[in-house]
């Protein structure tokens, strides 16, 4: 190769032009499956396509997704929370034990969502001021945090919430929409803002791709993530008022193993594990196909434990599909 | 094959299926159980489908999450409730967390009852119990009587000196002692539902009282412990080991001697007379309220109290007869 040669070649700023980017993007490979999904649902079953009956079915994602959101921030940055399912546990614990000395419904709720912010704020202490890795921490407080509601209930249960307390979990804004669902898409909203279009949006992303380059950039790395750990503690507290609301009922083993089926609806809506890449969108859809498919092979009566191997199938499925694609590409190129 | 081929083959297969599995007339009753996977639930689905080949014209629908967690159960209850079934019978991982979704349920028309583990009274039209304490206490006592003709010693192992059932169980036991005038209990004593102090607290047994007879441990950890003790002190055929226990657990012990037999709920009659229930009144035969009299086939008829519930038998003996069948169930 002669140096002329290089000299001819112009090197374009992006490989492929916006549309082609756009078809071979994460979301709408996604997208397609949820499509799939839908449709096959609909001929796998006839009461799929029942207003009410996915109204019902919504409940199935909207309090996982809550926190998928504050938790597709966090892992765009590098961080990682597996204390959630233990947060909803100890927040649900505080909401009964309020209960029982009379607090009302705003009291409640205003401690559900106290006691999740608390617990992010212990989490971010540990690891932004201490420097102790997340994912550390967070097994630890995991245990720690259902740990205390386990001590205060044992095997009993808070009950008797006031009946306004379940409009929460139980009550519809309009028609079949419940209120869950409209908290699920102002959070949508809220989130894709604060992610796309904001400054502080920009700066998670260049903390997840080189967080030195970020701190020399003069980004307050360590501020950002303690912001981000409130965040998820905060989001935890409030499906912890959902789900209690919808429960009705706080027990210590509540939220069991919510803390995966997070991780799993942020990874599958194409949020990289790794930090620095992924989009709030993803996660919607992500959210929605876990939904469905939750309760499409729930109608069809399949046992959970194939529920679950097909949900990992399709995790493992979407992400291993577009590095398939591009070795594939290379494979033809060569 | 094109595209729309796929499509429209995957759509028929799809529409063969549903044809194939959906009976319009058939009484759906769907058996909800903790987790699946578990032995003693699979055994409680034969039986309900023993009582559907009995019945004729019924599905059963047989499912519950992976975890025992309450969440999960309500997923798949929405889930049921969605496809209109007749009747849920469900065995509840949360008492309190399941009576919204239930309440749903009953205001659609589904029929619900809880059986082995119960729902709060709210959330359901009736619970049945596998046996009721009185039964347990005068089944407990039965097992060892039945073994030593000329009457004797026996000893209690119980679990903690707290634990609400044993408590029962053992006071309801004493409760019938009047009809074992040549058996005397000589002890009771805690081995707190820990394997190795169970262990040693059978061992003090057998040295402080010589002529024992039989050791009652109406605990499934405890009576697994004394018949090891027993065994190693070379006591089999002298101390016979009885109570409640779970057959994988005891299979070994029957076969050794130590035990020679004991007792627990019958899964499968569990799963039957559900099924019965939950059939008779998904289909107005009967009403759940207080005091009704409610057919479970050949279980015999249950008899519901003040609140709802009914007790199905006194539990089901287990000997070196059935405990190969039984064995790899639960």
């Amino acid at each position: 190769m002669s140096i002329s040669d290089t000299a001819l070649r112009t090197i374009p700023n992006r490989l492929h032009s916006r549309g082609y980017r756009l078809i071979r993007s994460w979301e709408v490979l996604l997208l397609g499956v949820a499509i799939l999904i839908f449709f096959a649902n609909t001929q796998a079953s006839p009461y799929f396509l029942d207003p009410w009956n996915l109204s019902d079915a919504s409940f199935n994602f909207t309090e996982k997704a809550m926190i998928a959101f504050a938790m597709a921030l966090l892992i765009i940055t590098g961080e990682i929370d597996l204390s959630v399912a233990g947060i909803i546990a100890l927040s649900s614990t505080a909401m009964g034990y309020a209960l029982q000395l009379g607090a009302g419904t705003p009291t409640l709720v205003l401690i559900g969502l106290s006691v999740g912010v608390l617990c992010g704020a212990f989490n971010g202490v540990l690891i932004t001021k201490m420097g102790l890795p997340s994912i550390v921490v967070t097994i630890g407080t995991m245990s720690l945090f259902r740990g205390i509601a386990y001590i205060v209930l044992g095997d009993q249960a808070f009950n008797g919430y006031p009946s306004d307390f379940s409009v929460f979990g139980r009550g519809y804004a309009f028609g079949v929409i419940t209120w869950e669902i409209v908290i699920f898409v102002v959070l949508a909203i809220g989130f894709g803002v604060l992610l796309h279009l904001t400054n502080f949006g920009r700066k998670l992303y260049v903390i997840g791709n080189n967080p030195t380059a970020a701190l020399f950039s003069g980004v307050k790395v360590q501020r950002t993530k303690m912001i981000l750990f409130l965040l998820t503690g905060l989001m935890s507290g409030l499906a912890a008022v959902c789900l209690t609301s919808r429960l009705g009922s706080t027990r210590p083993s509540i939220a069991l193993g919510w803390e995966l089926e997070v991780v799993t609806m942020v990874v599958l809506g194409g949020i990289s594990i790794l930090g620095g890449s992924g989009t709030i969108v993803g996660v919607v859809i992500a959210a929605l196909v876990m939904g469905m498919v939750t309760f499409g092979l729930g109608l069809l009566n399949v046992p959970g434990i194939v529920m679950s191997i097909f949900i990992g199938g399709l995790l493992i499925g979407v992400i291993a599909l577009p590095r398939l694609i591009g070795l594939i590409a290379a494979q033809r190129k060569r | 094959m094109s595209l729309s081929k796929k499509i429209a083959l995957a759509a028929g297969l799809a529409t063969s299926f549903i044809a194939t599995t959906a009976m319009a007339d058939d009484v759906r009753i769907a058996l909800v159980v903790k987790s699946l996977g578990n032995g003693f639930f699979e055994a409680a689905a034969r039986g309900a489908e023993e009582a559907a080949g009995e019945l004729g014209g019924v599905e059963i629908i047989y499912t519950g999450p992976t975890d025992t967690t309450a969440e999960g159960q309500i997923e798949v209850i929405n889930s049921l409730i969605a496809q209109r079934v007749d009747a849920i019978a469900v065995s509840a991982n949360d008492p309190d967390a399941l009576v919204p979704a239930l309440q749903k349920a009953m205001d659609r028309g589904i029929t619900v009852i809880s059986w082995d583990s119960g729902v709060a009274p709210e959330g359901r039209e009736m619970h049945l119990s596998p046996s009721s304490n009185a039964l347990i206490g005068q089944t407990i006592i039965k097992l060892a009587a039945d073994e030593m003709p000329d009457g004797g010693q026996v000893a209690i192992l119980s679990a903690t000196s707290t634990s609400t059932n044993q408590n029962i169980w053992i006071e309801e036991m004493n409760a019938v002692m009047g009809d074992y005038l040549n058996i005397e209990v000589v002890a009771t004593v805690y081995g707190d539902d820990l394997a190795d102090k169970s262990y040693r607290e059978t061992q003090g047994l057998i040295q402080t009282y010589p002529d024992l007879d039989a050791i009652i441990a109406p605990t499934s950890v405890g009576i697994v412990a004394a018949a090891q003790a027993v065994a190693d002190a070379g006591k089999i055929g002298e101390v016979n080991v009885t109570g409640l226990g779970l057959p994988s657990e005891m299979a070994g012990a029957i076969e050794s001697g130590a035990s020679k037999s004991f007792a627990i709920w019958n899964p499968v009659d569990l799963g039957y007379a559900t099924t019965m229930l939950a059939y008779n009144l998904a289909t107005d035969a009967a009403t759940a309220e207080v005091g009704a009299e409610i057919g479970m086939g050949r279980m015999g008829t249950a008899t519901l109290d003040d609140n709802n519930e009914a007790a199905m038998s006194t539990p089901f003996k287990y000997d070196a007869s059935n405990i190969d069948e039984f064995k790899s169930v639960f």
